[in-house]
């Protein structure tokens, strides 16, 4: 360890991400990019699960299989979902807007609309479940759509964390509108959330 | 910094906190559901009990070692400390940033290597049960025993392949190699790391939970059926899985956005483009397989029937699933020993890499077939006829990009001034083995002799060839070679030599009689064989103990070098890529002022491709960046 000056070449200035002066404004769009990218993994999760459903269902002379019993639900509140999650979309993105104009209080709201918005699909789907005529142990049938609107559930459900958690941090004041960036990576995420719903709904309760 | 405070050292994050707390999580994840047995009559299976009791176990571990320290309290909408953010760099020097939640990518590099290195000989142990069974026709140690022996080398030397040279020399290098002071993301990247010791800890103690039978493969309906070692083998590889996502994340990030300036994409070293599409292949692949192996675990738990074919199910299925990863899973192993044998050939040649665009899009070829060929392991399932000739077709296209990587190497090789040190060794030993399993290959991908040869020793000696030939030696080519860079120190050249020709000839002599033997039919997976073919198995498995004594003396060799080898230059092989530019090992956060580059990386006979510290001015006939 000779050559080129000392071991510790730490040099002052680090930014909260801290790896040197240089990195700070990058480091934020470099989560983007992860974000980004960690979405194109868990697309290929849902393309399993979607892989796994179609070719069940083509194997299956009929949908549902009758016998293993278990009929389609209702498409009403599945259909009031996609309202709900479509809007939430929407009003995630208006909160994304607001905080790049640094209006907090907008943001806020739209982020709480967000959550509200989200929190009802949840409930709604929890009072599906339980009223549904099958369940999971049913068959092919109830496996799949059991399966892949629980997965799908699960993500509706860490999007609304990662949502509160920003919503947190803006009330905290730790949004502006040159750092947002958590806010642009949780509406990455909803945005995919609602994505991959629309592919559920049409697949799974539509066609 | 008030959590490094604290007195007790229960209390401090690190691998003791880390060890009590999977140890409480396991009990809590466990007495929960016990709770609720008893309570409200839930009736959970020991899968469930085994299941929860991962959960806790994982999570109370990377609490305890530190992992998400930083974003409770980012989340939680609190100041982040940046004193005690950047002591998790670790100081250099100090050992004990090994066992703890450190930052530095040069750290977690050396972490992965070394955990790569000791799954490397647990499963080494777990071939020498195999081979001492095989050593005689009749049973030795058992169908049972001889089966969970199989499954567990499989499913280690599977994640040695998967983690050891992208987690080990990929962490250590590519940093440094593209010019940044880490990783996109250090602290995503510690959490990979730390990921991966309790899954493992899974799989090593699988015997003891009753072992499995499937081998890495677990296909169902035996996956299903099988007992709880097997259902630890699922839950484990779910979870590597998840960690080679988060950086296969971090790797693209790095390489897309921290290259310094100048360093375009075609000045990259091509170990950092192998790696690239190696992360590539990571992570769309791995989410899949994660997805089927979910599947069969809700299978097993919860009642489902993706895979019953009493209820509906389709057994086939998995295997499309399962090879739609893994298929690219076999490039995610051997494309990182490609890299680095193409990395160091030039150096040892002292030439520029020859056809170095072609071979970049060589091994983005490679990528993007990969997805296209995972029904070869398919042929004998029972799958539609129609999909058997397009995808020997594929399968046979797919050689071609492989095929000019190896040109490459010849190509560079050729007419070189060649230095036969340590690693040049080890790239000559990966031209011929890697040879041997591409041309072997070529039979498995035809229809017609893969039906004879399927699930026959023919197989087995094939992909020891390819993955053996690829991913080891190039991994060891790897280790010699950036060794005096990792540790500064120097290892005896001699006992290299030794240790490469009693590796490679025992490699050879153990796994090329084994193709005969797959033609005279010795099944793979089977704990007996005809008697007749006693006399080559008992060969077979003298060399194969002569493997694992090379592997020994290798650890002997290197751990000697690292604690009183003389000590390294800055540029021992007179090399041209930006790690060599620095001091041997680097400093905590690589570079002092970020390096300009200004050329590419092979140009032997010119200066080397960045200055350290850069002028301030850019180069003539390149634009400042």
């Amino acid at each position: 360890m000779s050559a080129q000056g000392p071991a510790t070449a730490v040099s002052a200035g680090h930014g909260s991400l801290g790896h040197g002066p240089e990195d700070v404004a990058r480091s934020r769009s470099n989560m983007l990019f992860g974000v980004r990218l960690g979405i194109a993994s868990e697309v290929m999760l849902f393309g399993a699960l979607f892989a796994a459903y179609f070719v069940i269902r083509s194997d299956a002379g009929a949908w549902p299989p009758p016998e293993f019993g278990g009929e389609r639900p209702e498409i009403l509140l599945p259909g009031i979902n996609t309202l709900l999650l479509v809007s939430s979309s929407v009003t995630m993105q208006l909160g994304v807007w607001a905080a790049t104009r640094g209006d907090r209080g907008r943001l806020l709201r739209w982020m709480g609309i967000t959550l509200l918005l989200g929190f009802a699909f949840l409930c709604i789907q929890a009072y599906e479940y339980l009223n549904n005529g099958f369940g999971l142990r049913d068959g092919v049938f109830g496996s799949t759509f059991y399966t892949l609107t629980g997965f799908h559930g699960a993500h509706v459900l860490i999007g609304l964390a990662f949502i509160a958690v920003m919503a947190n941090r803006a009330r905290r004041g730790l949004v502006s509108a040159e750092h947002h960036t958590g806010i642009e990576a949780a509406s990455y995420y909803w945005h995919f959330v609602d994505v991959v719903w629309l592919f559920l709904f049409s697949t799974v309760y539509v066609f | 910094m008030s959590l490094d405070r604290r007195s007790s050292p229960l209390l401090r994050p690190g691998l003791l906190r880390a060890v009590v707390g999977a140890a409480l999580g396991a009990a809590i994840g466990a007495g929960v559901l016990m709770l609720a047995n008893a309570t409200i009559k839930l009736n959970a299976q020991p899968g469930h009990l085994l299941g929860l009791g991962y959960i806790g176990a994982f999570f109370g571990f990377l609490l305890g070692i530190g992992a998400f320290r930083f974003w409770l309290t980012w989340a939680s909408g609190r100041q982040v400390d940046e004193a005690e953010e950047h002591a998790a760099h670790g100081t250099a020097g100090d050992w004990t940033r090994y066992l703890r939640f450190t930052t530095d990518h040069k750290v977690i590099g050396v972490q992965y290597l070394v955990t790569a290195f000791v799954m490397f000989m647990a499963a080494g142990i777990g071939a020498m049960f195999m081979r001492l069974e095989l050593a005689q026709p009749g049973l030795l140690i058992g169908k049972e025993a001889y089966n969970t022996a199989m499954s567990t080398h499989g499913a280690m030397m599977i994640t040695v392949a998967l983690i050891s040279i992208i987690g080990g020399l990929g962490n250590y290098l590519v940093p440094i190699m593209v010019g940044a002071r880490d990783m996109a993301f250090p602290k995503a990247n510690a959490l990979s790391y730390w990921m991966l010791p309790i899954p493992v800890l899974m799989v090593a103690i699988n015997p003891l939970l009753g072992g499995f039978d499937t081998g890495w493969t677990a296909y169902p309906p035996l996956s299903q059926q099988a007992n709880l070692g097997q259902q630890a083998y699922l839950m484990a590889f779910v979870t590597v899985g998840f960690s080679s996502i988060l950086s296969s994340i971090n790797f693209l990030t790095t390489v897309f956005r921290m290259r310094a300036p100048g360093m375009t994409l075609m000045r990259m070293p091509i170990f950092v483009w192998a790696l690239t599409v190696t992360a590539t292949l990571g992570l769309i692949a791995t989410s899949v397989v994660a997805g089927a192996f979910t599947m069969v675990l809700f299978d097993r738990l919860i009642g489902t029937s993706f895979f019953r074919a009493t209820r509906g199910g389709d057994v086939i299925l998995f295997q499309h699933l399962f090879w739609f990863y893994s298929h690219p899973a076999v490039y995610i192993m051997a494309v990182p020993g490609l890299g680095a044998v193409l990395e160091i050939v030039p150096v040892f040649a002292r030439k520029p890499l020859f056809a170095y665009p072609i071979a970049v899009l060589a091994f983005i070829m490679i990528g993007v077939m990969s997805f296209m060929v995972w029904a070869h392991h398919m042929f004998v399932s029972g799958m539609a006829e129609y999909f058997h000739i397009p995808i020997m077709l594929t399968t046979e296209l797919i050689s071609v990009p492989t095929g000019v990587v190896f040109l490459a190497a010849i190509g560079t090789i050729w007419m070189g001034r060649i230095r036969f040190r340590v690693p040049m060794l080890w790239v000559f030993g990966f031209l011929w083995a890697f040879l041997v399993g591409g041309i072997t290959g070529v039979y498995l991908a035809d229809v017609p002799t893969d039906i004879a040869l399927s699930d026959t020793f023919f197989v087995v000696a094939h992909f020891h060839y390819t993955i053996i030939g690829s991913t080891i030696f190039g991994l060891f080519a790897g280790t010699y070679y950036w060794f005096p860079k990792i540790t500064g120190r120097m290892y005896d050249e001699r006992l290299g030599r030794i240790q490469f020709w009693w590796f490679a000839i025992a490699f050879n002599l153990t796994f090329l009689p084994m193709f005969w033997l797959g033609i005279e039919g010795m099944r793979r997976r089977v704990a007996d064989y005809p008697a007749e073919l006693g006399g080559v198995n008992l060969f077979v498995s003298v060399m194969a103990v002569n493997i694992a004594l090379s592997v020994g003396l290798f650890v002997y060799l290197m751990v000697r070098a690292w604690m009183r080898g003389p000590r390294a230059e800055a540029n021992p092989w007179e090399a041209q890529t930006l790690e060599w530019q620095c001091t041997s090992p680097p400093p905590v956060e690589n570079f002092e002022h970020i390096p300009v580059v200004t050329g590419t990386p092979y140009q032997y006979g010119s200066p080397p491709m960045a200055a350290i510290p850069p002028s301030t001015a850019p180069a003539p006939g390149h634009p400042a960046p």
